[in-house]
């Protein structure tokens, strides 16, 4: 049984580690470390390497709690938030990367972008969306915020529909792998509606008993 | 003299392959200095590239090229699209290894007056081959400059003597799944298929490529024989071509059929048409390097630059309905 501070002691500094990896990866290849390259065309290979990461990150995020139900361990909530943080991390630079490598900071263009190109609405929508998430995450705004917390948070499951929507919308015509990420946030959200409607059904039987 | 066994020699004193293969290209390179005085100034930069591209000879440069300074033969070759080896800009490149281009044949049919089946070496050899730099222009929004080396396709197109009803020219990459990957899956409809009209083929700046750099054509950019229409986006640009089909009516081209609102038969480039999903006013010119990061985009010109030369072409055509 892992006791609550060894998560604290050991773990979650492993897990930042683990989040980390990527970004190190990164850093790495920019500074071409070891043979390793960005290639051809930098500014995009980071954009959506960064785009991809965050992508991952919010389906392990969401994946916490229905771990939770499958093992009957606390302990996966434990990560949640740091997942989620990590996450919003990388669609942050992901964002920024767009904004000044890519369109150099023209804001004209990147207006147009934003209301004239669908994929990059979602997105953009879904990263404006994740910034109260992120703000609110502390445990004094937890506490402050109440029952109204859980309802903010909810948000998540729009920004993670929106993400992977974007995803799917911008690639020309491979789609495997954005529908990889779909699936995976069909079956999350899937165990969400099944593990609710359970619930809806005990209280139905307990009441009528 | 001593003469010492085979069992005599330490094993540290056997060259490892490596590095005997490095001299036998520095070698060859050396070989290839030597009678590259008389070839262009891109050629010279040839000299980084590994040896096993075979060196063309016998180049003309051409007035038809384009100042710009072009990309190096690393971005050509390992950042470019062929579904054919992997949806990927790097799968090219890692998955074309096993692909053969030897031995090639060219399946001529349709309104021609002679038609049949013909090698690699009667397409190409009666002519003279040029280094023509152009602006290559991908329909998702980057450039490049590269130096193919090819012949214009109209003087391949003549040997054939297209009859009047001869009004597009179809062209038809091979199928192998075997050594291409990508086709593995139907992310296209396999065998890709492009067309031109026969004004379009015929253009002086329309180019059958059969090298890049001064080099025979790398696997992953489209060997043995591909098609350049430096107007266009890259994707007219068909490769790894075995059929050459004149014909009376407008024949099918893959990405049109994958995508009919987002990729037209012409596919001009046109700054002014947007494809439905992102703009295509600016492009990226691929440039690797820490340097490069920071580099805006650039603006995208009408017909790539080319208006000049071909815009009449089009005199009279709505290039918004017919993208």
């Amino acid at each position: 049984m892992v006791s609550p501070r060894q998560i604290r002691l050991y773990w979650r500094p492993l897990a930042h580690v683990a989040c980390a990896l990527p970004l190190v990866y990164l850093i790495l290849q920019l500074a071409e470390v070891g043979g390793l390259r960005l290639g051809a065309n930098p500014q995009l290979v980071i954009r959506d390497f960064l785009g991809e990461w965050g992508l991952r990150l919010l389906l392990a995020t969401l994946a916490m709690t229905p771990l939770r139900w499958l093992t009957g361990k606390p302990w996966p909530v434990q990560f949640r938030r740091l997942l989620g943080l990590w996450s919003f991390t990388y669609l942050a630079l992901h964002f920024v990367t767009y904004f000044f490598l890519d369109r150099s900071f023209d804001l004209p263009v990147i207006l147009e972008d934003i209301t004239k190109r669908p994929y990059i609405t979602i997105g953009f929508a879904a990263f404006v969306l994740m910034i109260p998430l992120a703000v609110t995450s502390t445990a004094g705004w937890r506490r402050r915020l109440g029952a109204r917390w859980l309802r903010l948070h909810k948000l998540v499951y729009l920004i993670a529909i929106l993400g992977c929507w974007h995803f799917y919308w911008l690639v020309k015509k491979d789609v495997r792998e954005p529908l990889i990420y779909c699936g995976v946030l069909a079956v999350l959200l899937g165990f969400r509606v099944w593990k609710s409607r359970q619930r809806a059904a005990a209280a139905t039987v307990e009441a009528t008993s | 003299m001593l003469i010492r066994k085979p069992t005599d020699f330490k094993s540290s004193e056997i060259t490892p392959e490596r590095v005997f293969l490095d001299r036998r290209m520095l070698l060859r390179s050396a070989g290839f200095l030597g009678a590259s005085a008389l070839l262009s100034e891109a050629m010279a930069a040839a000299e980084d590239i590994p040896a096993q591209y075979k060196r063309l000879a016998g180049i003309r440069k051409s007035p038809l090229s384009t100042k710009d300074a072009h990309n190096t033969f690393d971005e050509i070759t390992g950042y470019n699209n062929y579904y054919e080896f992997g949806t990927g800009k790097t799968d090219p490149a890692a998955e074309s290894g096993r692909f053969k281009p030897k031995p090639w044949k060219v399946k001529v049919d349709g309104e021609a007056e002679i038609t049949g089946t013909f090698d690699y070496d009667s397409i190409v050899k009666p002519h003279t081959l040029e280094e023509r730099i152009y602006r290559f222009r991908c329909v998702e929004a980057w450039s490049m400059i590269i130096p193919w080396v090819g012949i214009p396709l109209g003087e391949v197109l003549k040997q054939y003597k297209p009859t009047s009803k001869a009004h597009y020219v179809a062209f038809e990459t091979v199928v192998r799944p075997e050594e291409m990957p990508g086709q593995k899956y139907p992310v296209l409809d396999w065998p890709y298929v492009e067309g031109l009209t026969m004004a379009e083929a015929m253009h002086p700046l329309t180019l059958l490529v059969v090298g890049v750099y001064g080099v025979e054509l790398p696997n992953q950019n489209g060997a043995p024989l591909r098609l350049i229409v430096p107007w266009k986006y890259g994707f007219k640009g068909i490769k790894s071509i075995v059929r050459i089909s004149f014909t009376e009516k407008r024949p099918p081209t893959t990405w049109n059929l994958a995508g009919p609102d987002e990729y037209g038969f012409y596919a001009n480039v046109n700054p002014k048409v947007d494809h439905p999903r992102w703009s295509q006013a600016t492009e990226r010119r691929v440039s690797s390097g820490f340097g490069s990061l920071f580099a805006a985009r650039q603006e995208t010109l009408p017909f790539n630059g080319y208006a000049e030369q071909v815009a009449s072409l089009y005199q009279g055509l709505d290039l918004v309905k017919n993208f």
